[in-house]
């Protein structure tokens, strides 16, 4: 069976994101492959919404394409099934908390559960509210992932102890795009530290990474390198054609994110 | 379940990076709500800077015309910068200063928000940035100059659909990246507790005074309150201190746009269901897989897929009612007030007296209304000369 633990498993972990749809469903899938082939250890699939409020002008772009034809939840449970037939990397969603609360919390996990995604990612649905969608998500071993932020602080116990899957470490303020290194929170070796000192969930860093030096350093003390906007950047310049780019951009980061 | 709930409803629904904040302000807010001299300086800026007491006024020409009830208008137009809006904005700015921050951010949609948040940030030395949508901007270009003017920075937003929904987009983006010097100061009773809490808080003042001045008036208390509804602020101030005088009707008037029956409306409780959207669980305008969903009104302030936490609750256990009013009642509404009692009211006020239009002449002699008139509507003239085919420049 497949786990969130294998994209840790003895090795640091390249997680890749892709917006489902984007720019079309059948494309999707071409890339996903492209990034499994490539090294990506774990994969987020984005469930488009209208109003994506943690994203920042790159994702909220390819929510734009994938919605302008109609991409639906169904649609992308049906995507995951399809990949399952040859794809065995572990696999998370990452939506927005209205997606899921409105397709309903036992119908959206099941359908999880059925298909094979083994985890989920939901911004707006902070530690104070997560209850009401994680007593159901374990009636079909799904995770939900905890997010931790630079201004966490006196919550970072709070919330790693009751952590599943992973940790999603938020590297720095504000929203999803790429940054320069420098644009990092300065205590994020120290979040980490303080992390590791409560469980032994792995710990992904996220938000920012776009370059393999990038990647490398931040996977010195962190379980795991998350890139998002750096992929979609590809898919918004090449389209139907990112193949190569995709599998190439993805092969780098994940070779950086794994060397000695 | 989390605190600053109203029933199901209400919550907090944000990124994990506003958390602490979010908390921050809570306590804050706890703190100086019993605070005696921050509710006596709020008090002074409240009668000395924003005209309060607002009057209620007899609606003498309008209650012989509709031969029903006696019409109350509580005038929440005459404050300074004409609308309710400056009843929060003042709490809030009051509350950032003793917080030590020194900026705001704000969203706005007609842009009565932006301009009130301009002016009290202007008023207590607090840097101001604006968020609003493309499209309200060029709707509402002179709101944009008089902001300002005010000295704040507005910034057009291009998203979405480039109206109310994207700015608050924005400002919540633009709050998680810059949080520690700035309180986002939501214009209505929304977003993740403690807002729609303290929101109404500050806009109670409106039911205070209106009960009080009711009750020296006419020695009793009035058959229904009215107010239109977009996320709510005004209606639940004019509802808040009415809300266990259990033989008072609440009703709160939503814009139906073109009707309830197209997809170009806005009113959430006629046509929503529930959801998880701006950091509260409450009833929104969405499709089937939760997308939410472009609304329209010919009012830029009620242009809104969602309604406030506590509204939700309100209708749920059937203590208020929402009626959805349709563009052309309001516009009539609108005009109907200018004439018979020489008031231009805001396009948003109108869509309660349009209600009440319909309602009051069904209604016996000796019962009363108090229509909330929201705001002055200065704003919507060129767009209402438009409507009837006049093209006037703003």
């Amino acid at each position: 069976m497949i786990s969130i633990q294998d994209a840790f498993d003895h090795k640091k972990a390249f997680i890749a994101f892709i917006t489902a749809g984007d720019p079309t469903l059948d494309k999707t899938k071409d890339y996903i492959r492209e990034m499994a082939k490539a090294g990506a250890d774990l994969i987020e699939i984005g469930i488009p919404f209208s109003d994506p409020i943690a994203e920042g002008p790159t994702i909220q772009n390819a929510n734009v394409r994938a919605l302008k034809h109609n991409v639906t939840t169904d649609q992308v449970f049906d995507l995951v099934k399809d990949l399952r037939q040859d794809v065995t990397v572990p696999f998370c969603f990452m939506t927005y908390c209205n997606v899921v609360y409105h397709y309903g919390y036992d119908r959206f996990f099941k359908k999880c559960q059925e298909v094979g995604v083994q985890g989920i990612i939901i911004p707006d649905l902070p530690y104070e509210e997560c209850q009401e969608a994680k007593v159901v998500a374990k009636n079909y071993d799904i995770k939900v992932i905890s997010m931790i932020a630079p201004t966490s602080k006196e919550r970072v116990e709070m919330i790693a102890k009751e952590s599943e899957g992973f940790i999603y470490l938020v590297s720095s303020m504000g929203v999803t795009g790429v940054r320069d290194q420098g644009s990092f929170a300065n205590n994020l070796e120290d979040i980490v530290a303080h992390i590791k000192s409560v469980t032994d969930v792995k710990v992904a860093v996220g938000f920012g990474i776009h370059e393999p030096k990038q990647a490398y350093e931040i996977t010195r003390f962190a379980d795991g390198a998350i890139v998002g906007s750096g992929i979609v950047n590809l898919i918004a310049k090449y389209g139907d054609h990112a193949d190569q780019a995709v599998y190439d951009y993805v092969k780098q980061m994940s070779d950086a994110t794994k060397a000695e | 379940m989390s605190k600053g709930r109203f029933g199901e409803f209400g919550g907090q629904y944000i990124p994990e990076t506003l958390m602490s904040e979010i908390h921050k302000v809570e306590e804050a807010y706890e703190h100086y709500k019993n605070d005696p001299e921050f509710q006596a300086e709020l008090d002074q800026l409240f009668r000395e800077y924003a005209n309060r007491p607002s009057l209620l006024y007899y609606a003498k020409n309008m209650t012989e015309d509709l031969g029903g009830a006696k019409v109350y208008l509580k005038r929440e137009d005459l404050n300074h910068t004409g609308a309710h809006k400056i009843n929060n904005v003042l709490g809030q700015c009051l509350l950032a200063k003793k917080m030590g921050k020194k900026r705001i951010i704000a969203e706005t949609g007609a842009g009565q928000h932006g301009v009130a948040a301009a002016t009290g940030a202007a008023l207590l030395g607090l840097e101001c940035e604006v968020y609003m949508g493309k499209l309200d901007t060029e709707r509402q270009a002179l709101n944009v100059y008089r902001m300002e003017l005010l000295g704040a920075k507005v910034h057009p937003v291009t998203t979405g659909t480039m109206t109310l929904k994207d700015a608050i987009n924005e400002a919540m983006r633009e709050w998680t990246r810059r949080v520690d010097d700035t309180l986002y100061c939501i214009g209505s009773v929304m977003g993740p507790h403690p807002f729609p809490m303290m929101v109404r808080d500050f806009q109670s003042v409106i039911s205070k005074e209106a009960r009080a001045q009711i009750l020296e008036k006419e020695g009793r208390l009035p058959t229904a309150v009215m107010a239109c509804v977009g996320g709510g602020s005004n209606a639940m101030g004019m509802f808040y201190n009415f809300i266990n005088d259990k033989d008072v009707q609440l009703i709160g008037c939503e814009a139906a746009g073109r009707g309830v029956d197209t997809d170009q409306t806005a009113a959430t409780v006629a046509t929503g269901t529930m959801g998880v959207f701006h950091g509260m669980k409450s009833l929104f305008c969405q499709n089937e897989y939760g997308q939410i969903a472009p609304v329209y009104s010919i009012s830029a302030g009620l242009d809104y897929p969602g309604i406030g936490p506590e509204h939700a609750y309100l209708n749920s256990i059937g203590r208020a009612q929402y009626v959805p009013v349709t563009d052309d009642e309001a516009v009539n509404a609108f005009e109907y007030l200018a004439r018979k009692e020489g008031i231009i009211c805001a396009i948003e006020s109108a869509h309660a007296v349009a209600h009440a239009l319909k309602i009051v002449p069904k209604m016996k002699k000796d019962d009363i209304v108090i229509i909330c008139l929201s705001g002055r509507g200065d704003k919507d003239v060129a767009a209402i000369a438009r409507y009837r085919g006049k093209d006037i420049h703003d």
